[in-house]
């Protein structure tokens, strides 16, 4: 009996002289300081941030601090769980698994080696999401900008001025290509490429379409929509429908005019490939979104003999229709081409905002490269900091 | 996002042959269009079409429809469909497009076919906004960002150093002469004409790049199918 009882009070002496030889190793080393919990600023929810002054001990290779350890608990801290071990050195740390709305208490430790010091805590904390990323203040401005320039010119373009577009000569192809199919007495066969309506190309494709079906209609010449999207379908048949009841001539139009053949793109294309070779139209329009089947349908076109009109936005196909079309609208013409086939002045208006844009970008790049040339060049520091604003004006994270 | 569990697909020796014959046939009936139109590539184009139709249709069905409508609006009734649903609250606001969906329906009534312009304007407009901040991130913003460099950059070396200046300077002239040939509100004459003349041979250099650099990727795509009809021919037993 005296022996069991000499052996648990030497086992509690070993447990308290260990229990006391952690807390004096623990005093030994410094915890960080100044421990600070936040909401992060301009974000979705769900994320707190943390940020520290370096532990005394943390010194670089000389200190004694390897990193910190991070734990939160909501309430008590019985319910803490370790969040993550940064290396030492670190002084901030995003918890990106918050619960919006709980109520978290962080402690930071530092650790040497496997000895911990005290913790430092700070605390209540909760994350939300924000209305507003204050990040992109800077893109609201451009935006700003560039939508007060289409506007002012779309006002300007309502009251009656008189607004000068240059001539854009893959526009005037159009109807050339529309005469051509009629003296022919040939079908026109018109591409709107293969994306949906969320596709900005596709949507100019359609002011297009509509262009190109009005002069369809007057003309009595057959036009010939295959689409590979339904909801290009249901909008290139009220466009049609539209375009043929301006032309006076709605007893001309049928919905087989625009039809559907498939989502999928390489048989979009062998059904696209066998229509041309079989109707051989004498007009081919390719206007929208196109990847990999440009050229085959561009050859195709070529091969039949057809008058080809291109358009798009995709930089990658643009020397293929190059190549094989007879007119191209490159980029932004095609986007260009319903204002100025239109001679609405209210679109005309929106293309001189749009050159209002691009004039200041233009404003905007030279001046950056003439202020980063000569920071470069001289190494002044004002100079430097004036072309670093600049830049950064023009980021994603101002 | 609730995504549907996947059934692995059992083949046999005798379902792969047979799926490799049929593979290379209709290869070489599309192939055949190079001579001229005729009924293989007719009859290769109509079941592509058809089959690719009806495949795409029931993609869009179990991959939209399913798991970002029905499962959403009526989650307790996915149990044979969607288990993963099962439980999860129902999101109301997923009433708005199922209403829009059904709008957009309206089209098949001639009465009130007027109605599915609302859902086609939605689509338009919502495209029209998203995709302003996409490209104005992306197009603008980025593009002028990359471009403000200096033009004097030294190098290690002076040969390094004449070279960063002459790539600085094509890319700043190229990106100013580009940006005045799309500019539609002055006549492209004079000096304004000629640096929008350089500008769209610019253009030209870079898609002659572009076209070459396509060019080798088509011809390692056909070179992969001549490989696959190859290797039919090889392990075909005639």
């Amino acid at each position: 009996m005296h022996k069991v009882a000499l052996i648990v009070a030497l086992a509690a002496i070993l447990v308290a002289s260990s229990a006391i030889a952690q807390e004096s190793d623990s005093l030994a080393v410094p915890p960080p300081i100044s421990l600070k919990a936040y909401d992060t600023p301009s974000d979705k929810g769900g994320s707190i941030t943390l940020e520290w002054e370096l532990s005394p001990g943390d010194t670089g290779e000389n200190g004694i601090i390897t990193g910190y350890r991070i734990i939160r608990y909501v309430g008590s801290p019985e319910s803490s769980e370790v969040v993550a071990k940064v290396p030492g050195g670190t002084r901030r740390f995003v918890d990106s698994r918050t619960h919006d709305g709980t109520a978290y208490y962080y402690q930071v430790v530092a650790l040497a080696d496997s000895v911990a010091s005290a913790p430092v805590i700070a605390g209540p904390v909760q994350s939300k999401q924000q209305w507003f990323d204050r990040t992109r203040a800077n893109l609201l401005v451009i935006a700003l900008i560039l939508v007060f320039a289409i506007t002012y010119f779309i006002f300007l373009g309502a009251k009656g001025k008189e607004l000068y577009i240059r001539r854009i000569s893959g526009l005037e192809a159009i109807d050339e290509a529309v005469g051509r199919a009629t003296e022919m007495g040939k079908p026109i066969l018109f591409i709107p490429g293969i994306q949906d309506m969320d596709n900005v190309q596709t949507v100019a494709g359609m002011t297009l379409l509509a262009h190109i079906a009005r002069k369809a209609a007057t003309y009595e010449t057959k036009l010939e929509v295959p689409v590979s999207r339904s909801i290009v379908m249901s909008v290139g048949r009220e466009t049609v429908r539209q375009a043929y009841l301006e032309a006076g001539r709605p007893d001309l139009y049928n919905d087989d005019i625009v039809h559907y053949i498939t989502d999928e793109q390489f048989g979009y294309v062998a059904a696209v490939d066998g229509i041309m070779v079989r109707q051989r139209p004498a007009a081919c329009f390719y206007l929208g979104a196109f990847f990999a089947e440009s050229l085959i349908l561009a050859e195709t076109g070529n091969s039949i003999g057809a008058i080809q009109v291109a358009g798009t936005a995709m930089p990658t196909q643009l020397p293929f229709f190059v190549a094989a079309c007879d007119y191209t609208l490159i980029g932004e013409e095609l986007f260009a081409a319903s204002a100025y086939l239109s001679k609405d002045r209210k679109m005309q208006g929106s293309l001189k905002g749009q050159d209002a844009g691009k004039a200041i970008a233009l404003i905007f790049i030279v001046a950056g490269v003439a202020l980063a040339t000569l920071a470069s060049t001289t190494g002044n520091e004002t100079l430097l900091a004036a072309s670093n604003w600049l830049r950064r004006l023009f980021t994603m994270n101002f | 996002m609730i995504i549907l569990e996947s059934q692995p697909i059992l083949t046999t020796p005798v379902a792969h042959a047979v799926g490799v014959w049929i593979a290379s046939l209709l290869t070489l009936m599309i192939f055949s269009f190079l001579y001229k139109d005729n009924p293989f590539y007719k009859f290769a184009e109509h079941l592509f079409v058809g089959i690719s139709a009806a495949y795409w249709m029931t993609v869009a069905f179990w991959t939209t429809l399913i798991p970002n409508m029905i499962a959403r609006l009526w989650p307790a009734h996915m149990g044979g469909v969607l288990p993963a649903a099962v439980g999860q609250p129902r999101e109301w606001i997923y009433i708005i497009p199922f209403a829009f969906g059904i709008i957009l329906l309206t089209r098949l009534v001639s009465r009130i076919a007027w109605l599915s312009r609302w859902a086609m304007g939605f689509v338009i407009g919502f495209a029209a906004g998203t995709n302003f901040t996409r490209y104005l991130q992306s197009d603008f913003v980025s593009q002028i960002h990359s471009t403000m460099v200096p033009l004097y950059q030294p190098g290690a070396t002076t040969a390094s150093t004449i070279g960063n200046i002459f790539s600085q300077l094509v890319v700043f002239g190229g990106v100013v002469s580009a940006l005045v040939y799309f500019f539609f509100s002055k006549e492209h004459k004079g000096a304004f004409g000629r640096v929008a003349r350089f500008g769209i041979w610019i253009l030209m250099a870079a898609f002659g790049a572009s076209f070459g650099y396509t060019v080798m990727a088509r011809i390692s795509l056909l070179t992969g199918r001549m490989n696959y009809l190859i290797q039919w021919v090889k392990g075909a037993s005639w």
